[in-house]
């Protein structure tokens, strides 16, 4: 993979967010901390240089995100200087709404579905980015760049507007929203390969330590703090593992690994024979979900 | 490495889904646990018996694994070490042809898979011509389900030489005919000697592999159009978009369209740093070395070829809309980073998909292609689509839903404007309107049939002349049985209609005259482009709001008795729309109001004397 490859992928992305800019009343860029948001955190810089990036960044935090992550938001949000806006479900936390208690499905409706549509009606924010890229999912492949959203944020999968060349119709009615995705044609090692080649600083998470682990289903579930009850008989193990995607906690699960570099990633990520979404718990919730999960106005 | 972006289309069923699993499969692009949740599928919905069904790992919509189609396009990434590869897997199904389209205009080459079995069919036309109107210049005829033909010689010459008669006029660079079977894997990535040792030919990927690639008309002349103004503070301003064609160095002379001011280049941001040079496909900010002004939508060229500016346009439409296009309607538009209203000022003939004849059309339909005159409302930056992809493409929006109902290339600027010069007229509208001792005006009376426009009208005018003001009142009924005798009641002749009758208001206006145009009109876009006609102030919009029960009580002319006894067709209230004036500048609500305290109303509220603020 050499620069054309990216001076492409860059230049498409950056036009993107550029039209956005040009063309919205109010837009904002979720911030979800993973390699993607990295990724598109950087060529939001790239885009508006010398300016600062011209539109806020938002987080919706579910309250069960990794610590690590947590505090490299917190870090990356001072030292790049951007407007960091953070949301939580408000009734989502008066009721102590977690995936442990409630099951990742109901979980993941309230403090993320639920609080992205609460969060973007309370500020007005007409178009919304996000990380999403079209080699992850499915019915992520047949999303366009330019998602149009229906009043209450629903996605119709079956009357998405036409859009060609790279002519984007930004044009809405009061009420509807738009969701775009500037990564959409990136794949998982070019974001790494994008990573290693701008030295993009990333969650330490995603590379491979000792961490206290359980097996779980199959997988192994970091034992991050005292929010995941241990079952009857169940011990914490240390283990060299590492997370290939980042969601909540517990729902991501990670993989045993040796990776400590981005060379080492990048050389992973390269000959990997499962998909990154292996670890992402809420794909497995039933065929078709995450589609059903967009249609509600999950990202 | 560079990167192939290409399309596979074809008609239902001929395995274009089950093609590309099968190269994502073979390119070892799908991983385990992919491949465990496609064995459960392949159970649950698929189609190949005890096999995999290939088809099922991009039919991503759940709608499309139930009925086994493909609604949508689908985007799907894999490489080998020679090339990076975007494949878009468009749709067959013709009701979703606008979805093809999407995955073709960026598409660089283009794979048509036939059955075997079947040959040519109507919809390997059409993808053919959207394919080569859409500027594709290498195609792969792919014959798939050879081993379901025996594996044929015969039967793949046939296809081959039918296929080369039907494109011989599509102006494609290269056709390369492949046989293969998809279920099978022979052709795909591992030749099918074994099954059809008389073929010589290439592999699917081996053609992928070596099919040139476009390179982004980086021999051009530079152009970038402005997509928006990088303005953080008072020390730094730039001009951003991605270059069109050509490159550019610091110290380039370059020159603005429309504006026509020259500059020069004086830092280039490339990538979030200050570089020396950039080339065709990037996305830049360019800063000049004099304090000129750019803004969205203009274009910046070099100065030796500057680019070309026009309004009138012969241009490729093919329209994606169930609502019909209506010539005369106003649209929205978006060519580069240009937002124009836009209007079909003539559609020159329709394509039939299948013979490629020419046809007559008033209208154009859901996936119909024609060549138009198109009207933009101002002067825009433009290459023909032939020489400059994205200078030359542009989409059509509905103003009133916001759907992207067309998208247009354009072939070449009708030089009208420039040959018919405006005369600039020293006795001017003011002028006129002061020897009256008046100020010109158009009344603009929307209603149903019967609310009492013409009556209202005919009392205002009446009045006004009392006061020896000039006037004049255009009826609906009476230039129907003049100017426009030639349109009926349909919705594409209802906005001609009204387009013929504000160009001549507007003309009367001008005149210096007081004019009341007394017409159902009863669309919001066609009541919007007469307003665009008139200076601000000059247009009032009457709206001489009647319920449609009491316009059907009164019923004077006897026509809604006709409309709901099926006589008369295309009747506003009953089979055809009214849309309401949202913000009129007179509300009349007949109901509570005689006609004479409407005329009063109108009346009262011209003649109160205009605040005239001190400059």
């Amino acid at each position: 993979m050499d620069d054309t490859t990216f001076s492409d992928l860059e230049s498409e992305s950056i036009e993107i967010m550029r039209e956005v800019t040009a063309t919205a009343a109010k837009p904002v860029m979720l911030y979800s901390i993973g390699k993607d948001s990295s990724v598109m955190l950087r060529l939001a810089q790239k885009a508006f240089y010398p300016g600062p990036i011209p539109f806020p960044l938002m987080h919706i935090d579910t309250g069960w995100k990794f610590r690590e992550m947590i505090a490299f938001r917190d870090r990356t949000a001072r030292e790049t200087g951007f407007e960091l806006i953070t949301y939580t479900n408000p009734r989502g936390a008066a009721e102590g709404i977690g995936p442990i208690t409630h099951g990742s499905a109901y979980h993941t409706d309230v403090m993320k579905t639920e609080a992205l549509k609460q969060a973007l009606d309370s500020h007005g924010f007409d178009v919304a980015f996000g990380g999403a890229r079209r080699d992850e999912e499915k019915s992520r492949a047949k999303e366009r760049i330019f998602s149009f959203r229906a009043p209450g944020h629903r996605w119709e999968p079956k009357a998405q507007r036409p859009e060609l060349w790279n002519l984007y119709n930004t044009r809405i009615n009061a009420g509807e929203t738009i969701r775009v995705f500037p990564l959409s044609n990136w794949t998982e090692a070019d974001i790494w390969q994008y990573i290693r080649l701008e030295n993009i600083p990333i969650v330490p998470l995603y590379f491979a330590a000792k961490r206290p682990v359980v097996k779980r289903f199959g997988q192994w579930i970091l034992v991050d703090d005292h929010r995941l009850p241990l079952e009857p008989g169940e011990k914490p193990e240390m283990r060299m593992v590492r997370f290939r995607t980042l969601g909540c906690y517990p729902l991501t699960a990670g993989i045993e690994s040796s990776a400590t570099t981005l060379d080492e990633i990048v050389a992973e990520t390269l000959g990997a024979t499962t998909s990154e979404r292996q670890g992402r718990i809420i794909d497995h919730d039933g065929a078709g979900s995450m589609e059903r999960k967009k249609q509600e106005g999950y990202f | 490495m560079d990167t192939l972006r290409f399309i596979t289309c074809g008609s239902v069923d001929d395995g274009k889904s089950t093609l590309i699993g099968r190269l994502l499969y073979e390119t070892k692009l799908i991983f385990e646990d992919q491949l465990e949740a496609l064995q459960a599928d392949s159970k649950k919905f698929g189609t190949q018996g005890e096999r995999l069904d290939f088809a099922l790992l991009v039919d991503g919509l759940q709608a499309e694994r139930e009925q086994g189609i493909t609604i949508d396009v689908a985007y799907r990434f894999f490489a080998t070490p020679n090339r990076r590869f975007v494949v878009a897997d468009t749709p067959g199904h013709e009701q979703y042809t606008r979805n093809m389209a999407t995955g073709a205009s960026t598409a660089q080459a283009a794979i048509l898979l036939i059955d075997a079995r079947k040959g040519v069919l109507t919809q390997t036309k059409r993808h053919s011509r959207i394919v080569s109107m859409l500027g594709i210049r290498h195609v792969a005829l792919a014959v798939n389900k050879m081993d379901l033909v025996g594996w044929s010689e015969a039967i793949f010459d046939e296809i081959e030489l039918v296929y080369r008669r039907f494109a011989h006029d599509l102006g494609f660079a290269t056709i390369t005919a492949i046989p293969l079977s998809a279920l099978e894997g022979h052709n795909i990535v591992d030749p099918g000697h074994s099954a059809m040792p008389w073929y010589e030919g290439a592999t699917l990927l081996v053609w992928l592999e070596t099919v040139p690639t476009e390179q982004h008309e980086r021999a051009r002349p530079f152009t970038l159009p402005v997509q928006w103004v990088n303005r953080p503070n008072l020390d730094f301003r730039g001009f951003s978009g991605r270059i069109a064609g050509g490159w550019v160095k610091s110290g380039d002379s370059v020159r603005i369209s429309p504006s026509g001011v020259a500059s020069t280049v004086k830092r280039i941001v490339v990538s979030g740093r200050f570089q020396g040079v950039a080339t065709a496909g990037q996305s830049i900010t360019l800063v000049l070395g004099d304090e000129v002004d750019a803004s969205r939508g203009d274009v910046i060229a070099t100065a030796a070829h500057p680019i070309e500016c026009a309004d009138q346009f012969e241009a490729e439409l093919l329209w994606m809309s169930e609502h019909a296009l209506l010539p005369g309607r106003p649209y929205a538009a978006l060519i580069h980073s240009k937002s124009a209203s836009v209007t079909i000022t003539h559609i020159k003939h329709r394509l039939d998909i299948n013979s490629g004849a020419r046809l007559a059309a008033r209208t154009l339909g859901l996936n119909e292609i024609a060549a138009v005159n198109v009207s933009f409302d101002r002067s825009v930056p433009f290459a023909p689509y032939t020489e400059n992809k994205r200078l030359g493409a542009f989409i059509v929006i509905d103003k009133l839903t916001n759907e992207t109902v067309g998208a247009g290339l354009i072939r070449f600027a009708l030089r009208r404007a420039a040959n018919v010069h405006w005369q600039p007229l020293e006795v001017t509208k003011v002028a006129r309107a002061n020897m009256k001792l008046q100020e010109a005006r158009c009344l603009w009376f929307t209603g149903l049939s019967g609310s009492g426009k013409s009556t209202i009208a005919n009392l205002l005018e009446k009045r006004l002349h009392a006061d020896g003001k000039h006037t004049y009142v255009l009826d609906g009924d009476n230039v129907r049985h003049g100017l426009n005798r030639d349109l009926g009641f349909t919705e594409a002749d209802r906005v001609e209609n009204i387009r013929r009758v504000a160009e001549v208001a507007k003309l009367l206006v001008d005149a210096g005259l007081i004019v009341i145009v007394a017409f159902i009109s009863p669309f919001r876009a066609e009541r919007q482009l007469a307003r665009g006609l008139f200076d601000d102030g000059e247009f009032i919009e009457v709206f001489v709001d009647t319920p449609l029960e009491e316009c059907e009580r009164r019923d004077t002319k006897g026509l809604y008795a006709q409309a709901r006894g099926g006589e008369l067709k295309n009747f506003t209230g009953i089979d055809s729309n009214y849309e309401p004036p949202t913000a009129p500048e007179f509300h009349l609500r007949t109901v509570d109001m005689t006609p004479e305290a409407c005329a009063d109303e109108i009346l009262r509220q011209l003649n109160e004397p205009r605040v005239i603020e001190f400059e």
